[in-house]
């Protein structure tokens, strides 16, 4: 009863809810303030939607920032999301069309063939990953890999500015090929920081070379789209 | 007697135990050290311990040749079994297929029962992706200097190899297992492979390839055939001497005949991937668009040389 009747004092203001006082309500619907979470629905379902997309946003940036200094960090592993990957191989697709001058036998890869390769590969280091003994779960994977595209991504826009502005043939290719070189090494060497600790110590360079074979065949598609931009311009009077 | 009885009973608790503790060492002793041993007589004897003890790991050793699985097909574990490799055995494995030796059998010496699948996978699938790229490579710079040329990455040319490739690599070794198998008889589990070492075996010899194919980007026609002798040599002598020992008792017409497809079938293999995504000196027949006459003046030219 005297439970009750503290219960009763404490939800004053919520005159209008019909509570019996002899019914005894027990219970805590008070917001927990330990660590918060995240997807409680009871939580989250009154914001306002920019709060809602703003965080999601945020947690994507904050993940694009921890591939650009990769350090042997959790959070990205905690974490997971798969928005960030999707955007990044959306835009590596489209920016790989448009290729060839003349449009019928093109040879580039299709939008498609792109997805493929990304998610497929993807999937399949993944496999090999769990199979070789990791710890890591299929999305922490799935997701680091995906965000370990961007210094990729990243070089083939500055290799289609380059492109926008230049016109010497051999000397352009030379610096997007560089370019293209180092984003190469430098997503393996992001996406190797993150997944190296869920290895046993003897089988670390068994995880590690498929994702050195995968990215460096985005790089290969990505210096083909290069070659072909740079090759059909020098043979056009 | 009572104490030749009770001995043999102390070392079948021990075997039992060590059995449940691990189950594929004491397995791996016995398949092991009996198998060289082997004479007629003899091989009743070991047949009928088998058949005592291991009863139900007949048929699922049967697949790993001698290491037994954990659960069935259906569990992750099973397939976890196939991966079950370090780094340093991976390099080992590789180094054998590269330096064959007369003595030394690349099933019994470096698989060890412990066939992988690690290894024959991403053997294949970087053999796909080194053809495909130092085709391209090879195409482009020898066609460079055709003003006409136009550079393409021909994408379509990775589906191909990835099929090609992954079919040889698993349809020969079920064909020669199968017959093996059936020429065996009833002496499966003594002097056959498993189909799983077989697979294992032909991914490992296919590493060859791969330096292979980088080499050819060099654009002569006579390096290209000089590299793939070379390759085919060791390629082959791998294959033949782990085979050779398993077919050498059968009767002579067929173990020739055996080999003699393998080493085919491996040749058929370089001289169609050599051929499909490698021309040196001859123009590639898709690459050039035939729209104008000086195209195909171009065209008649190079095919005429």
């Amino acid at each position: 009863m005297a439970a009750s009747e503290e219960a009763s004092r404490s939800f004053a203001g919520l005159s209008d809810v019909s509570i019996s006082e002899d019914i005894p309500v027990e219970g805590d619907i008070s917001v927990p303030v330990g660590p918060s979470r995240r997807d409680d629905e009871f939580s989250t379902l009154d914001e306002p939607v920019k709060d809602t997309i703003m965080r999601d946003l945020r947690a994507v940036g904050n993940k694009f920032i921890h591939v650009l200094y990769p350090k042997r960090n959790s959070a990205l592993l905690r974490d997971w999301d798969l928005w960030g990957p999707l955007l990044l191989c959306v835009t590596l697709a489209l920016l790989l069309q448009g290729g060839a001058a003349d449009h019928e036998d093109q040879g580039g890869p299709q939008f498609a063939e792109v997805f493929v390769i990304v998610w497929f590969g993807s999937m399949i280091i993944t496999l090999n990953t769990k199979l070789l003994g990791g710890t890591i779960s299929i999305f922490q994977s799935l997701c680091v890999l995906g965000y370990c595209i961007m210094p990729l991504t990243v070089a083939m826009v500055v290799c289609r500015i380059v492109l926008l502005f230049s016109s010497e043939g051999v000397i352009t290719f030379a610096v997007q090929l560089a370019v293209v070189v180092a984003s190469f090494g430098w997503s393996t060497f992001a996406s190797t920081a993150f997944l190296a600790d869920s290895q046993p110590p003897n089988r670390k360079a068994l995880v590690v070379y498929p994702v050195f074979l995968f990215y460096f065949v985005i790089a290969w598609m990505i210096l083909t789209y290069l070659l072909q931009q740079v090759f059909s311009k020098r043979t056009q009077p | 007697m009572a104490s030749p009885n009770n001995l043999q009973f102390q070392e079948f608790e021990e075997a039992a135990e060590l059995l449940s503790a691990d189950p594929g060492a004491s397995t791996l002793s016995m398949s092991g050290s009996n198998t060289p041993n082997t004479t007629a007589s003899a091989g009743e004897d070991v047949k009928l311990d088998l058949s005592e003890d291991e009863e139900g790991q007949q048929e699922s050793s049967e697949l790993l040749g001698g290491q037994k699985p954990s659960g069935g097909f259906w569990t992750f574990e099973y397939y976890q079994s196939f991966f079950n490799v370090d780094t340093m055995q991976v390099l080992d494995r590789v180094k054998g297929s590269v330096m064959p030796q007369p003595g030394r059998n690349f099933i019994k010496y470096y698989l060890r029962s412990n066939p992988d699948l690690y290894g024959p996978f991403w053997i294949c699938v970087t053999l796909v992706f080194s053809m495909v790229i130092s085709g391209n490579l090879s195409t482009f710079l020898a066609e460079r200097k055709n003003s006409t040329f136009h550079y393409r990455p021909q994408f379509h040319r990775v589906t191909i190899a990835a099929v090609v490739i992954f079919m040889y690599a698993w349809l020969v070794p079920i064909g020669l297992w199968g017959f093996l198998t059936w020429r065996q008889g009833a002496e499966r589990q003594i002097g056959g492979y498993s189909f799983l070492e077989t697979v294992c075996v032909y991914g490992y010899s296919l590493f060859i390839y791969i330096p292979t194919s980088v080499l050819w980007i060099i654009p002569y026609d006579w390096l290209h055939w000089m590299l793939i002798l070379i390759a085919m040599v060791i390629s082959g002598s791998v294959l033949v001497l782990t085979f050779w020992p398993v077919v050498r008792d059968d009767t002579k017409v067929t173990a020739v005949a055996t080999v003699v497809t393998i080493v085919v079938l491996h040749t058929l293999l370089a001289v169609g991937c050599k051929l499909y995504f490698f021309h040196a000196a001859t123009s590639p027949p898709t690459a050039l668009p035939t729209s104008s006459t000086l195209h195909n003046h171009t065209t008649l030219a190079f095919k005429t040389d």
